[in-house]
């Protein structure tokens, strides 16, 4: 309440007590103070409350100030355009249980698109409207998919607001030290205060930070604790290494092959074997030199495996598990791992100065193939190797590519990954062209936002094959949805054809046209608005 | 400034939405792939096809021209009041001209448009005849009102006797009365015709569960009713501006009589309140030359929306007439002379203290005023407990929130807004605090709507 200014009449403010008692009783227990002889008491008192209540509205007067909080931190970042701005809010407002009802219709789904939408607006460095912080913050909280791009279009304003509404409180704990900046890398005192006595999320935070930048840095920062370090510390540190892997690192994870910890072994055993160069990686390709060779006796050329013996004190110090999981026999578990640690360029040299291909094409003998093959896949990916995992998939065109081969959805997934984006995106085109969308989910996923152009063609000329096929779209629900996000909203004008509702054919399923005409619709107009999106932001959406 | 004016943002257009569902439908249809034909005219008319589920898109038009708020018509069959299609039409017409050119409307557009402007130069050219024609019977009307009068005296004679009843016996004795009292008084007051009594008496029922300190705000307003039942018993010899007051209080009728003043009037705010029978819309405006606030109010039944539909941040050149009492803001929108367009100004702001000082000043007027409208000016939100205030940014003293205002997420779009930093807030400053309703960007201009 409003403080009643200082009474004039000192007994005003006692005579105003007494009303309310009098009040709470009865009069018929208590006689209210004053009124005029002649009158009945609960009248005069209701008079006398009367003129009471006026005057102290009247007299109201502002309070003593609180403790005003801090200014929220400056934000140096330029302000969104103001028709982002309102697309924000149409984004942000369109949240909560949007998805209701069975069928999609023909309108966008808003809500997919506010991931795109962050990335693209950080992408050029906006800070978010202060109004439409409130709103983030609720949909970061909701969806924790969307909190690191949210937090960061919202800024050094939200974690200033995220202090005063405990709702925000997740903002100031993703956010490393409570939201205090880390330091940069010339300010060592800090780093080095930091690193030594801060939390343990703060002191992860801080490796990964630096190892970004200065990857020595970061480093000979883990070095000088490492000692110190409790096992599963020094597992997450450890795994920061990960970021900016370089031939200097050897000698530490070469040291840490020796820890007391079995998983910090193995791990600094995995970093090693992705630097082609190391030691650990050379002992590697000695070991599994031994097992696999090309036996030239036969008609054709064939590589014969020898699985090894026995798994020895050495092979364990570089991170060989020795005990085989349930169901796996011990010597192809071994060989798997000696395989998928070696080096694979020096295959070449070993069998017979055959390239990739060659190598892949020669025939295995005695069922060796799936088991040498998958750890090869391996290898592909860990050590990122472009040349092999290019071997590896194969034409995309080529019949095993589609079916349940050697190399599984998820491996080829991986593998296309170690390619270039264009490269990639070529490949997973072909595939579709070939094998159609029921297997494409997973591959699309990998793939480069937006897509490339023949990329989005092959999905398009897909979708179109399945529609005139006669089966529903809602077949193709997850490609269609991917396709609403990923297709380049350049694409939108070769989508006109399909917009009508074709003649149903006689084996089509009923009323599929219609469906699909509206699943192509919302297509259309989802790229028109993320088109449309891109443009406000002043670019595209990447 | 042309007819066409500047187009409205898109929170101005969701403002008009009737709810939350619409709020949402209109705006996926705010994008172009669902739209064909689109287009706006000069005199403020914006037609689209929209492409339903059915076979036939739906015409849609809307005539933003009018000062008591667009007007729409669609072809769906929708019962929603602007229906989505009309949202998402504004919506697109207000994200530029790539999507609704400005063009010459197709004739099925144009046929409405033009009718309705007939019929509202009709209407309007038949008020005053028509104000004319409902007095046919002065004698009739006369007699009506001395009935209800007598009614209604009746009524706060048998109130003034209940409250009597009530004191003698003790608050603390209405408390485990509970709200069935209340509520037969009430309706006891509808049957006097004096819905105002019947309002008040029904809030005095919820006043014992409002937590601590009822027995205080349970007297005051006790008070206060029976400083309206002896008003209305009294009314002849009270002065002619405070008569007036009490009838309005009363819930008598009144016509917008006053003298009507041209101005350019900027929207400051607008939201609903909702009972069980009625929705309520509150429309502040704030005359840009006369440097006089107006409340315009309108009804809509239950869970509808009212007709009438200003978004914060226009300002239309019109007439406005008030109502008559003394003190009270109630006024009428009256002719307009151009569409409403978006602005960028906003009213003077004064301190926390001289806004203090302007609601004792309003309570010489009308005594049972809760609020005064206020625009503050250099006002720091700061949070005080389980509560919040508005600081002055050069000053030690402050507003508290009402506890309201402190409930809701425009609080947070303030505080948002303020990080810390001083801010301009208009809103209501009454006895129990400050209800903040719309502030304003410092760097921008633009406003932000806090109800």
């Amino acid at each position: 309440m409003i403080r009643t200014s200082a009474p004039v009449e000192a007994p005003a403010t006692g005579a105003w007590e007494e009303l309310v008692t009098a009040a709470l009783l009865g009069t018929d227990r208590r006689t209210p103070p004053g009124g005029t002889p002649g009158q009945e008491a609960p009248v005069a008192l209701l008079d006398t409350a009367a003129v009471q209540t006026v005057r102290r509205r009247a007299g109201l007067r502002p309070a003593p100030a609180a403790e005003r909080p801090e200014p929220a931190p400056p934000d140096p970042r330029p302000a969104l355009p103001e028709a982002a701005a309102r697309r924000l809010a149409l984004l942000l407002a369109d949240r909560p249980g949007a998805a209701g009802g069975g069928r999609r219709g023909t309108a966008p789904d808003l809500m997919e698109l506010l991931p795109q939408w962050l990335a693209a607006a950080n992408a050029h460095g906006y800070a978010a409207p202060p109004e439409a912080l409130p709103a983030l913050l609720d949909a970061a909280r909701g969806r924790t998919d969307l909190r690191p791009a949210a937090l960061v279009l919202a800024g050094p304003r939200a974690l200033w607001l995220a202090r005063l509404n405990p709702d925000w409180r997740f903002a100031l704990r993703a956010a490393p030290g409570g939201g205090t900046a880390l330091p940069g890398p010339e300010d060592a005192e800090r780093i080095r205060q930091l690193w030594e006595e801060g939390l343990f999320a703060e002191r992860v935070a801080l490796l990964a930070s630096i190892r970004e930048r200065r990857p020595a840095a970061g480093r000979e920062l883990l070095a000088a604790t490492w000692a110190t370090e409790r096992a599963e510390d020094r597992l997450m540190f450890l795994d920061s290494l990960r970021t900016g892997l370089g031939p200097d690192d050897e000698p530490f994870l070469e040291q840490a092959l020796a820890d007391r910890s079995r998983n910090v072994r193995a791990t600094a055993a995995e970093l090693l074997s992705a630097l082609p160069g190391s030691a650990l990686s050379a002992r590697m390709a000695d070991r599994a030199g031994a097992c696999v060779a090309v036996d030239h006796m036969r008609g054709t050329p064939t590589i014969v495996v020898e699985a090894p013996h026995q798994c020895d004190a050495s092979m364990e110090r570089d991170g060989v598990v020795s005990k085989a999981p349930a169901g796996r026999g011990e010597r192809s578990w071994w060989l798997g791992q000696l395989l998928e640690a070696a080096p694979l360029g020096a295959w070449s040299a070993r069998l017979g100065g055959r390239s990739p291909q060659e190598i892949l094409a020669l025939p295995v003998a005695d069922d060796w193939q799936g088991e040498l093959h998958a750890a090869w896949c391996r290898a592909a990916v860990r050590q990122r190797d472009a040349q092999w995992a290019r071997a590896l998939l194969g034409a995309p065109a080529a019949p095993e590519a589609g079916g349940p081969g050697a190399v599984s959805l998820a491996e080829r997934a991986k593998l296309l990954g170690t390619l270039g984006a264009g490269e990639r995106a070529d490949w997973v085109a072909g595939f579709i062209a070939a094998h159609g969308l029921s297997e494409a989910f997973q591959l699309l996923g990998v793939c480069a936002v937006p897509w490339a152009a023949p990329l989005g063609r092959a999905v398009v000329d897909a979708l179109e094959i399945a529609r005139d096929a006669g089966s529903y779209p809602w077949s193709f629900s997850g490609v269609m949805g991917l396709a609403e996000r990923c297709l380049d909203p350049a694409e939108a004008n070769r989508l006109d054809g399909l917009l009508a509702v074709p003649d149903e054919a006689e084996d089509a399923s009923p009323g599929a046209g219609g469906y699909w005409a509206e699943a192509f619709q919302r297509l259309v107009t989802t790229l028109r608005l993320r088109c449309a999106m891109a443009e406000e932001l002043g670019g595209r959406v990447g | 400034m042309t007819q066409q004016g500047v187009r409205w943002t898109a929170d101005q257009v969701l403002a008009l939405a009737p709810d939350v569902a619409s709020r949402k439908a209109g705006s996926k249809l705010g994008a172009a792939g669902s739209w064909s034909e689109a287009g706006s005219s000069d005199e403020g008319t914006v037609w689209g096809l929209c492409k339903g589920s059915g076979s036939r898109p739906y015409q849609t038009v809307v005539d933003i021209a009018d000062a008591a708020g667009p007007a729409y018509k669609c072809s769906c069959p929708s019962r929603k009041f602007p229906c989505k299609h009309a949202l998402g039409l504004l919506l697109l017409w207000a994200a530029g001209e790539d999507a609704v050119p400005p063009g010459t409307p197709p004739d099925w557009a144009e046929q409405w448009a033009a009718g309705r402007r007939r019929r509202t130069a009709e209407k309007r050219a038949a008020g005053a005849p028509g104000s004319a024609s409902g007095a046919a019977d002065p004698q009739a009307a006369r007699r009506r009102a001395e009935r209800r009068a007598e009614r209604i005296t009746a009524g706060a004679t048998e109130l003034e006797q209940r409250l009597a009843d009530l004191l003698r016996g003790g608050l603390a004795a209405a408390e485990q009365a509970g709200y069935g009292l209340w509520e037969e008084t009430a309706a006891r007051m509808v049957d006097a015709q004096a819905p105002g009594l019947a309002a008040r008496v029904r809030d005095l029922g919820a006043i014992p569960s409002s937590g601590p300190g009822w027995p205080v705000r349970l007297l005051e307003e006790c008070a206060l009713l029976h400083l309206l039942d002896q008003g209305w018993l009294r009314r002849e010899r009270l002065p002619e501006g405070l008569a007036a007051t009490v009838r309005t209080r009363i819930g008598l009728p009144g016509s917008a009589d006053g003298p009507a003043v041209r101005d350019r009037w900027l929207v400051l705010a607008q939201y609903d309140t909702a009972d069980a029978k009625l929705t309520t819309r509150r429309i502040w405006l704030h005359g840009t030359d006369s440097g006089r606030t107006a409340l315009l109010l309108s009804y809509g039944a239950a869970g509808r929306a009212p007709e009438q539909a200003l978004p914060v941040g226009l300002a239309l050149d019109a007439e406005v007439a008030a109502y008559p009492g003394a003190g009270q803001p109630r006024a009428a929108l009256g002719k307009q002379f151009a569409p409403p367009a978006p602005t960028r100004g906003r009213p003077p702001g004064v301190t926390t203290a001289q806004a203090a000082a302007r609601y004792g000043e309003a309570l010489r007027d009308d005594p049972w005023l809760e609020s005064v409208p206020v625009t503050l000016e250099e006002v720091i939100p700061v949070p005080d407990g389980d509560s919040w205030q508005l600081v002055d940014a050069e000053s030690d003293s402050a507003l508290p929130l009402t506890p309201v205002a402190v409930g809701r997420p425009g609080l947070w779009r303030l505080v948002a807004l303020s990080g810390g930093a001083p801010v301009t807030v208009f809103g209501e400053c009454g006895h129990r605090g400050f209800t903040p309703l719309t502030a304003w960007h410092r760097a921008r201009g633009g406003t932000v709507t806090l109800c």
